[in-house]
């Protein structure tokens, strides 16, 4: 007992002495800070620049010009406070019910731990230092954030114009904190039943440095790599709506190393293992379906047009995916399922998430029909040819529909939907615009994903043997026969 | 006396059950159970896997009757549990030495 302690204390210093780096590191690379004009008050404007501003508050436009500072505007800040909340009910309870119908009942509490612990263990990061190494600046790195709101400071109601003109810091603050939160409880459902409640924790706790927030950086951050849409210094101008790389892709590849060093569950193969309940799934399902209009809808940060367009497009998609699944049960082994729907719904969401902001209701269709079909194989053909126990598809519908996600945004993208994708001031600069008119954004949305993949699977390898060592993986084998929910968490789902 | 102990499909207990009543028989003991015979399970498929359920959902019923009432308690369990068709069940008799009933101390026939 002692030495684990031990262990689990040498891991945390590990975390902190990284969050250190970071801070030296800052300082190094301080930035010029171009001098703004001085805001004039609002009162003071005259009635032109009051009612351009005006408009750019209604129609989240930017009101740089009228030199009247940004502030909250009530129906935006509506919105995103009800996404925000929207996309944590995607894993309090959405995923922690989808995933927890599908384990053996005697597993069922360590999926509803792993959500709950995620949620806690997560948030703490994110107020010291992940807000701020992803959504940070003063790196001027395209690959991670900076130090400027270590522990949040300076956040408070006033917009971050970096990000959104028109809403609190705060609540965008605790709205990219819920993408963070549900991302690596993703990871989980491949290495379901098997991996120690510590070792999932360590594992968390380091991910989340070594590769959520550096990709989240790249794609979302000011400065990011790979943000197409708002960096006009962006090295690869690809785009990611709501995270098909930064949530769908990272998770999922990760899940795919993750559950390959692992090793499969105990019996697997030779024994049934199946779900013990999917009404709770399809609970889960509908929380998940519902919960993703904040994520895809809110990730336009504002409520306007392109977040009316990303949940017309999140429905239509969602809803044939969910259609097409089941019909292609019923076309190869006779009956349509219940967890072929409720898999068919949340592959569509999974590969809408990227384009929902980008694309049309037609593209949105086709989106739909190769979410249904395209993770259909990946998790009924390609897990029996290569064999490896993935218990609850995690690649299979996040890797796998995430990357396709990643490459269709690319060529079913339509500029009439979202006029940032063809802006002067970012995307005509950093070659975004040209890719669009020449048709050739697959080119960029492709090394995204590569790198995406690059990261999420060196970083896995790398916490994964760290993790082994330190704190070791698996529960013994009787501990696993037994059931997690007693061996780890001392306490039992149903009794009865 | 004897016990008699039917293996039946779950959706034929109540009307066995008043077939019984009917004949007199005041008491039962009904167990939910899981086997099989000649009947077949059926597949279970959860995304790419696929189970084989040999065991399928049966009733069983216990009742002890007096030897008297044993033939008539048998007809009425197998007239009204046939369906025809393959996993209707069966029917075991068993001889029992002796009963009590532990409220009044009765034994025998009386306790039954």
């Amino acid at each position: 007992m002692k030495k684990k302690t031990t262990s689990v204390l040498r891991l945390l210093a590990a975390v902190a002495s990284l969050a250190i780096l970071g801070a030296v590191t800052s300082t190094l690379h301080a930035e010029d800070a171009v001098p703004a004009p001085t805001p004039i008050a609002f009162a003071d404007a005259p009635l032109k620049a009051q009612t351009a501003y005006l408009q750019a508050a209604l129609t989240n436009g930017d009101p740089t010009a009228t030199n009247i500072a940004p502030v909250a505007i009530a129906g935006h800040t509506a919105w995103m406070m009800i996404s925000a909340a929207l996309v944590l009910l995607m894993t309090l309870p959405g995923l922690a019910l989808f995933y927890g119908g599908l384990v053996r009942s005697k597993n069922v509490l360590s999926i509803l731990a792993m959500c709950l612990g995620i949620t806690g263990l997560v948030t703490i990061i994110w107020w010291a230092v992940g807000y701020s190494l992803v959504f940070g600046t003063n790196f001027a790195s395209p690959y991670i954030g900076g130090t400027e709101f270590f522990f949040l400071k300076g956040i408070d109601s006033a917009p971050n114009t970096s990000y959104a003109y028109w809403i609190p810091q705060n609540v965008f603050c605790i709205f990219q904190l819920t993408f963070a939160i549900i991302t690596p409880a993703l990871i989980f459902g491949a290495t379901a039943e098997r991996l120690k409640f510590t070792a999932l924790m360590a594992f968390v706790g380091l991910w989340m440095f070594l590769v959520y927030f550096p990709l989240a950086h790249m794609v979302w951050g000011a400065t990011g790599l790979m943000n197409g849409v708002w960096n006009a210094d962006a090295k690869i101008p690809a785009i990611d709506f709501a995270g098909g790389t930064v949530v769908h892709m990272s998770s999922g590849w990760s899940a795919l190393i993750l559950c390959l060093l692992l090793g499969k569950r105990v019996g697997h193969g030779k024994e049934p293992m199946p779900p013990h309940s999917l009404v709770l799934t399809m609970i889960g399902t509908g929380l998940l379906w519902v919960g993703w209009y904040g994520f895809n809808a809110g990730s336009a940060l504002a409520a306007d047009s392109i977040a009316a367009n990303a949940f017309l497009t999140t429905t239509i998609a969602t809803a044939i995916a969910a259609f097409v699944w089941p019909l292609l049960e019923f076309m190869l082994k006779g009956k349509p399922s219940v967890l072929g729907m409720c898999s068919g719904a949340v592959a569509g969401l999974v590969v809408i998430t990227p384009a929902a902001g980008f694309v049309d209701s037609t593209g949105a269709a086709i989106i739909g029909v190769v979410a249904g079909v395209v993770p259909y194989f990946a998790v009924t053909v390609l897990k029996g040819i290569f064999k490896y126990d993935d218990a609850l598809d995690t690649f299979g519908i996040h890797g796998v529909g995430g990357t396709v996600g990643a490459l269709i945004t690319g060529v079913l993208v339509n500029p009439a939907v979202n006029g940032n994708l063809v802006s002067d001031a970012y995307a005509a600069k950093n070659g975004l615009k040209a890719a669009i008119e020449s048709h050739s954004l697959l080119v960029a949305q492709a090394k995204a994903a590569g790198i995406t993949i690059a990261l999420a699977v060196i970083g896995t390898l790398i916490i994964t043997i760290i993790v082994k060592l330190v704190i070791g993986l698996r529960p013994s084998v009787e501990a696993e026969h037994q059931g997690l929910d007693i061996t780890d968490h001392g306490e039992e789902g149903y009794n009865h | 006396m004897k016990k008699i102990e039917a293996i039946i499909k779950p959706f034929k207990l109540e009307e066995v059950k008043d077939a019984l009543s009917d004949l007199g028989i005041e008491g039962m003991t009904v167990t939910e159970v899981k086997g099989f015979g000649r009947q077949k399970g059926h597949t279970e498929i959860y995304r790419g896997s696929e189970y084989t359920v040999d065991f399928l959902p049966k009733i069983k019923i216990e009742i002890v009757v007096a030897d008297s009432a044993l033939e008539g308690a048998v007809a009425a369990i197998v007239k009204t549990a046939k369906t025809g068709k393959i996993g209707d069940g069966k029917v075991f008799v068993l001889p029992v030495e002796n009963a009590v009933r532990i409220r009044t101390d009765e034994t025998g026939d009386k306790a039954v």
